[in-house]
């Protein structure tokens, strides 16, 4: 059974967004993780990349496949999760408590299109 | 799109919450637990999976022998009643029809075991090819149902929960035997580089085969998923990636397979002077410096021009790196040749080596 959680925006993509202030950390969700199966590379952008809503910002390989990740924030890359470069597994036991990038928002505003946790729980049934 | 078609277990797949998905023309289980977890059993322990999908053929007649031979690139005349070959069906242009598992029941009977994508195809380049030859022919892949048990402890979960013997059996021999009042078929075969067995009988048979090992909790179920990365890293090629149409056996590397000591065979003229003059393109392996994942179609390139592309690749689960089939230029497939792998926008770096990823396990 797939997780939702409160207080997180969501994009139709299966990525999550948390902002703190100006910055915004991305992540997959749960849902995301246990459609891909067993996650054992994370393809995640350099420090300083720029990434745009809606655009691909790197990819997550599960065994069997490779999938964009896809943007759900414009913004420049502040911080990257190096965690996952060694231990990929930590968005399948915990998609929501890993991120994979920190950004700094371009353009708040952008967070309002995205889906709230309801919205979202929604798309996934 | 013709509706999918259901195995003999697909309940069973469904019941188990297997994750289900197209597979030549099947809707088959891909992973129940996990791809990883599933491998791993194989390799250490055992597994079974529903290979129910595959085709099965029936050749008869005074001709059966002749004409096995003069279709399949392996020369059955060699072998004796309850051995098994494998070796492939060839176009005249040497490109592969199919490969396949040839059953010798006698020097006038013969069972094929082709796949599952290709059956309808396969049948028809049999019937079209028999005329002239004393043989019947019979597509019985609608008759049977069959599993596959591998993994280092197949034999001793076979022999404890079927109460079957099957330790006689030696490496692609095979036994028809008596299964509480019915006919099953037994073989040392398999498709994971592990010892391992296949076992065909009628629908009903197959589901008490597995449910009994299922059951037993000692025999994890395993889905194509794994099946593809344990075969994969024991370089057996799969039809449609190492081999296909435009991929003969001698570029595939499967020379041992072509036998070139009997008089015809179809295709032989292409694939004798590919094996005399050499040939244009290789199937190679590449291993790769980065984590990155070589996948199926992506090119590899030499100087920035593409020189051949992936035919199968994955971050190895018994191996942790990642590595790669990729069918190239003859001229670049000499091992230590450093070539590079376009993977997204990025190109990484990788370096040709041997096809077997890891070391096989048969009991032969």
């Amino acid at each position: 059974m797939s997780t939702v959680v409160e207080g997180l925006r969501y994009a139709e993509s299966h990525e999550w967004v948390k902002v703190e202030g100006e910055y915004a950390y991305v992540g997959i969700t749960d849902y995301a993780q246990n459609a891909l199966g067993n996650i054992v590379y994370v393809d995640m952008p350099e420090v300083d990349d720029e990434v745009k809503k809606d655009e691909e910002f790197g990819a997550v390989e599960s065994v069997k496949a490779a999938s964009d990740l896809i943007s759900p924030v414009s913004g420049v890359v502040v911080e990257i999760n190096e965690k996952l470069e060694d231990a990929p597994e930590l968005l399948n036991e915990d998609a929501f408590g890993n991120w994979i990038m920190k950004v700094k928002l371009s353009d708040i505003a952008e967070v309002d299109t995205l889906l709230d946790a309801k919205a979202y729980e929604a798309i996934c049934e | 799109m013709e509706e999918l078609i259901k195995t003999c277990l697909y309940d069973k797949h469904i019941s188990l919450g297997a994750k289900m998905s197209p597979f030549g023309g099947f809707d088959m289980p891909i992973e129940y637990t996990s791809i990883i977890e599933e491998h791993n059993a194989v390799r250490h322990a055992a597994g079974i999976f529903d290979v129910s999908h595959m085709g099965e053929v029936l050749i008869k007649g005074t001709d059966a022998e002749k004409y096995v031979n003069h279709i399949f690139t392996n020369n059955v005349r060699e072998i004796d009643a309850g051995q098994i070959l494998y070796g492939m069906m060839l176009y005249p242009s040497g490109g592969v029809v199919d490969d396949l598992l040839v059953y010798k029941k006698s020097s006038d009977e013969y069972f094929l075991v082709i796949n599952a994508s290709n059956i309808k195809k396969d049948y028809n380049w049999i019937v079209e090819n028999s005329k002239g030859f004393d043989v019947v022919l019979e597509n019985q892949s609608d008759l049977f149902g069959e599993v596959a048990i591998q993994g280092p402890e197949a034999e001793k979960m076979i022999e404890k929960h079927l109460q079957i013997k099957v330790s006689d059996l030696g490496f692609y021999t095979f036994k028809e035997l008596d299964y509480k009042g019915r006919t099953i078929l037994v073989s040392r075969t398999g498709y994971t580089g592990e010892d391992g067995f296949e076992v065909y009988a009628v629908p009903e048979v197959i589901r008490e085969v597995w449910d009994i090992l299922v059951g037993s909790k000692e025999v994890a179920p395993c889905g194509l998923g794994c099946r593809d990365t344990l075969r994969f890293e024991v370089a057996l090629p799969l039809y449609g990636h190492e081999l296909s149409e435009d991929i003969t056996p001698v570029e595939a590397g499967l020379s041992m397979f072509v036998k070139l000591n009997k008089p015809e065979f179809i295709g032989r003229e292409v694939v004798q002077r590919q094996k005399e003059q050499g040939v244009m393109q290789k199937v190679v392996g590449i291993e790769l410096q980065d984590k990155a994942i070589p996948r199926n179609g992506y090119d590899v390139e030499m100087e920035g021009v593409k020189i051949g592309y992936v035919t199968t690749g994955y971050h190895s689960i018994s191996t942790d790196k990642s590595v790669c089939m990729a069918l190239i230029d003859s001229q670049y497939a000499t091992l230590g040749t450093e070539v590079d792998i376009r993977i997204r926008k990025k190109t990484f770096k990788g370096v040709v080596c041997k096809k077997r990823f890891y070391q096989k396990n048969y009991k032969k």
